[in-house]
């Protein structure tokens, strides 16, 4: 299983919890599994784009260090380690 | 012939594909665009901070003889309020528009109210004085202690605090908040207050402007069957081509984009401003449209970097490990929400272990121009706060500050601070190599107030979407499209990597970046992506390249395997080299699009000697040394391009550069003569040190490095002059009135 750490201010969804264990191959079945386990991830980390579940642009998704580029669809390893943190857009 | 790095090109130093047109005046800016029956436009800027527009009359302007059309914010389509992507700007649709052309309120001088089309530039100008706007002005916030205060004007009533996709009920100028937490932070400071040192200050940045050379601009062409074509100096031709067709509600497929030669960017030609107003005139008038900006409309209108306030507090032993970290960072976003307080956050504290640690971050809406991306958004701002406690605890421990660094850098395999894992990087490395630079062995003169500063700094970079195009000719002769604009001499090292693999010379290789119809999409020119994202797609197309030419040879030679290396086509028998091989195969066309990925993260770490005058408070840069592990550089000639670029711009926001406001929060020096950029009078040869640590995410090793260099700076220079006068520098910029008081001159 994945180890998703959890952002300090959505730690009142995960009952204070700074690291979960779950399973999932992609973001979005990480996502979702999130969801079913602690109700109001997807709110957090989510945006609707056209009717479409994206991660919201103003999140960064860190899977074993590695900022994701390919979103939702982005591949997780049994035990890789997940981070979300405010993106960072860059200048030049 | 190899050289000593394993490469044939790479490594080496080729004059610049597009070096003859830039430097006999050849090469075709924005503004250089001229069409027959063109009109010229001309905006109306707002000459208040924060004001609502109660009615605005354009009728006496519109009879002016010469004047074509006149553009408000009622003519732009409602524009819903949703989040969209540019390249790697998330954008709130709404507030972009608003920000390309105001509707009900202004948030700031400058903000556009109306745009003239004229037959001419003169007459436009005189239109704009004709057109009556009624305001009622209201009080204006222009710092973030102001925007903050639980009495606030609030800018706008629908904004409340975004706290990790939670929202409050509540309109604030906070537009949002996160937090970073890790380990145990009481812990960790009692550890350091029992048996070591805490030290917290608070810090200051201003707002400061990219100061590219060429102002912005845009010609927009509309043909009668719905075709949109947008010449412009921008960093990401994409990004325009979906911002003009999200702000017009125009078919993005019916708009082109042509990037024209850049005349800098830094982050700050991402953004539009008006290529949509000049578009929408084109619609309307059926002629071919251009504005082009004014300096001051630059710094007024524009998207500077935001001044911020930091409180940092940082812990270690007396052994000098550093135990806990806290810091509040508050980043101005200006107008509208989406300042760079997160990259800020995420680079304060990255060079470094440190085990219990709290960050919260705030972006703070106020009455000045809507800040942007400039050069590392939001990272030289955090680094100068923490680098400088950093600093001040090396000198109470009375530990060497690259000692320190030594001791409690991050190596591959650590935890960031923020939590994800550090891959391959090269931080210790470049602090090995400062360490045992001939500039640090040297010695200054203290009796003269010389100080010596040092700071280290972290940047992300990034990879994502980009498209080249390889077309050989069969003379041997390269063509390479690409969709990257050139900001930074990325042409020659994107063409050095596809001549690399073709085992061919980058003169050979003629790179030209292309129109949004002409190559596949490609993200902006920015996050110091460029040479690894789009080389990354030129190594894929010139691969693809091969494998074509090698069945085709096969096919040639009647031979079943061919194989390819260095340059040279062989089977068991036969043999040529790539050009004779061209004369058979061409043409041969690789086309690659690929949302790549692999960025690998950069350090630098700077050295430098200032000198502080007690009776004028000037402080002058004696000498520079910027050490940065840059991967594999390319071209060697244009890192270190880049690398004294940014330290230039640091030693700006260090000493001199600011946004100077009066008391109703207009801008008081919008041109280069009061805007104070440092010139090659204030600035000492840059000296640059390479550190090769390669990218493992690359196939070359690259790393970005157009944005690591002005991370270090700020913190740098002030610690030098701390250390010089021995007073601790916490605001910028430190010009001479601010050095004087804090020798209590003044």
């Amino acid at each position: 299983m994945a180890i998703v750490s959890i952002p300090s201010l959505m730690r009142d969804l995960t009952n204070e919890k700074s690291q979960v264990e779950i399973t999932g191959t992609t973001i979005r079945e990480l996502l979702d599994n999130m969801e079913s386990e602690f109700p109001g991830v997807k709110e957090r980390l989510c945006h609707q784009d056209d009717g479409i579940e994206r991660i919201s642009p103003y999140i960064g998704v860190y899977v074993d260090g590695v900022l994701i580029e390919r979103g939702m669809r982005s591949p997780i390893g049994p035990n890789s380690e997940v981070h979300f943190l405010p993106a960072m857009g860059g200048g030049c | 012939m190899k050289s000593g790095n394993g490469y044939k090109v790479i490594g080496s130093r080729p004059i610049r594909h597009d070096g003859v047109d830039k430097v006999t005046g050849r090469a075709k800016y924005g503004a250089d665009l001229n069409f027959p029956d063109m009109l010229y436009g001309k905006v109306l800027r707002s000459p208040h901070a924060h004001a609502k527009i109660i009615s605005l009359d354009v009728s006496q302007a519109l009879e002016y003889p010469g004047v074509k059309d006149i553009i408000t914010g009622s003519d732009l389509p409602i524009v819903e309020e949703r989040i969209a992507e540019f390249g790697e700007i998330p954008e709130n649709m709404r507030f972009l528009s608003d920000n390309v052309l105001a509707s009900e309120k202004v948030f700031y001088k400058g903000q556009p109210i109306a745009v003239v089309a004229a037959t001419d530039i003169h007459t436009a100008e005189e239109a704009v004085d004709l057109i009556e706007v009624e305001y009622e002005i209201l009080a204006s916030v222009t710092t973030v202690e102001e925007a903050i205060a639980p009495d606030a004007v609030v800018l706008h009533q629908s904004l409340t605090t975004n706290t990790l996709g939670e929202k409050t009920d509540i309109p604030t100028n906070i537009a949002s908040h996160f937090r970073h937490e890790n380990g145990d932070l009481s812990l960790g400071f009692s550890q350091a207050e029992t048996n070591g040192v805490v030290i917290e200050r608070t810090f200051t940045t201003q707002t400061v402007h990219q100061g590219y050379i060429e102002p912005h601009t845009a010609t927009a062409k509309y043909n009668p069957d719905g075709e949109l074509t947008v010449w412009t100096s921008t960093q990401g031709a994409f990004a325009v081509r979906d911002q003009v067709a999200e702000i017009l509600r125009h078919s993005a497929s019916k708009i082109k984009v042509v990037p024209l030669e850049i005349g800098g960017g830094f982050g700050g030609k991402i953004r539009v401003y008006v290529s949509p107003l000049a578009a929408l005139l084109s619609i309307r008038t059926g002629l071919p449209v251009k504005i082009t900006m004014s300096r001051e409309e630059v710094f007024e209108g524009t998207g500077p970097a935001p001044a911020t306030l930091i409180r940092v507090k940082i812990g270690a032993t007396k052994d000098g490990r550093i135990t806990a970290a806290e810091a509040d960072l508050f980043y101005e976003a200006g107008a509208y929400p989406g300042s760079a307080v997160g990259a800020g956050a995420n680079c304060m504290f990255t060079a470094y272990k440190i085990p219990n640690l709290r960050i919260d971050g705030f972006d703070v809406v106020v009455n000045k121009p809507r800040s942007s991306a400039y050069r590392a958004p939001g990272a030289p701002n955090g680094s100068f706060a923490a680098e400088c406690v950093i600093d001040e605890i090396c000198q109470k421990l009375e530990i060497d500050p690259l000692e320190f660094r030594l001791f409690n850098g991050a190596k591959e395999g650590d935890p960031r601070p923020t939590g994800p894992i550090h891959g391959k990087i090269g931080y210790i490395e470049t602090v090995s190599a400062a360490q045992t630079h001939e500039h640090y062995q040297s010695e200054i003169d203290i009796l003269k107030r010389q100080g010596r500063g040092i700071a280290s700094g972290y940047w992300g970079n990034g990879a994502g979407r980009s498209s080249v195009n390889l077309t050989v000719n069969g003379d041997g002769t390269i063509m390479l499209l690409e969709g990257s604009t050139d900001i930074g001499g990325s042409r020659a090292s994107i063409a050095m990597q596809a001549a690399e693999v073709l085992g061919i010379a980058s003169e050979d290789v003629r790179p030209a970046v292309v129109d949004t119809n002409t190559i596949g999409e490609t993200g902006v020119t920015g996050g110091s992506r460029t040479t690894h994202a789009t080389g990354l797609v030129a190594i894929r197309a010139a691969e693809d390249v091969i494998t074509q030419m090698k069945g085709q040879m096969a096919d040639h030679w009647e031979v079943n395997q061919v194989d390819f290396s260095d340059g040279v086509f062989s089977s068991s028998n036969k043999s040529c080299g790539f050009k004779e091989a061209a004369k058979i195969c061409a043409p041969v066309v690789g086309s690659v699009t690929e949302s790549t990925g692999g960025a690998g993260g950069g350090f630098g770490t700077h050295i430098v000697d200032v000198e502080v005058d007690e009776e004028t408070g000037k402080v002058e840069i004696l000498r520079y040394t910027a050490v940065q592990d840059v991967g594999t550089a390319i071209h060697p000639s244009y890192v270190e391009g880049q690398m004294q670029g940014g330290v230039v711009q640091g030693i700006g926001w260090a000493l001199s550069e600011e946004y100077v406001f009066g008391e109703n929060g207009e801008m008081k020096n919008s041109s280069f003569l009061d805007y104070r950029m440092p010139t090659c009078y204030d600035t000492p040869m840059i000296d640059t040190v390479l550190v090769e640590v390669p990218n493992p995410g690359h196939p070359f090793g690259v790393r970005g490095v157009g944005e690591v260099p002005l991370v270090p700076p700020l913190a740098a220079i002030a610690n030098a002059v701390s250390r010089a006068i021995g007073v601790r520098m916490t605001d910028l910029p430190m010009n001479p009135g601010v050095v004087l008081k804090a020798l209590d001159k003044i």
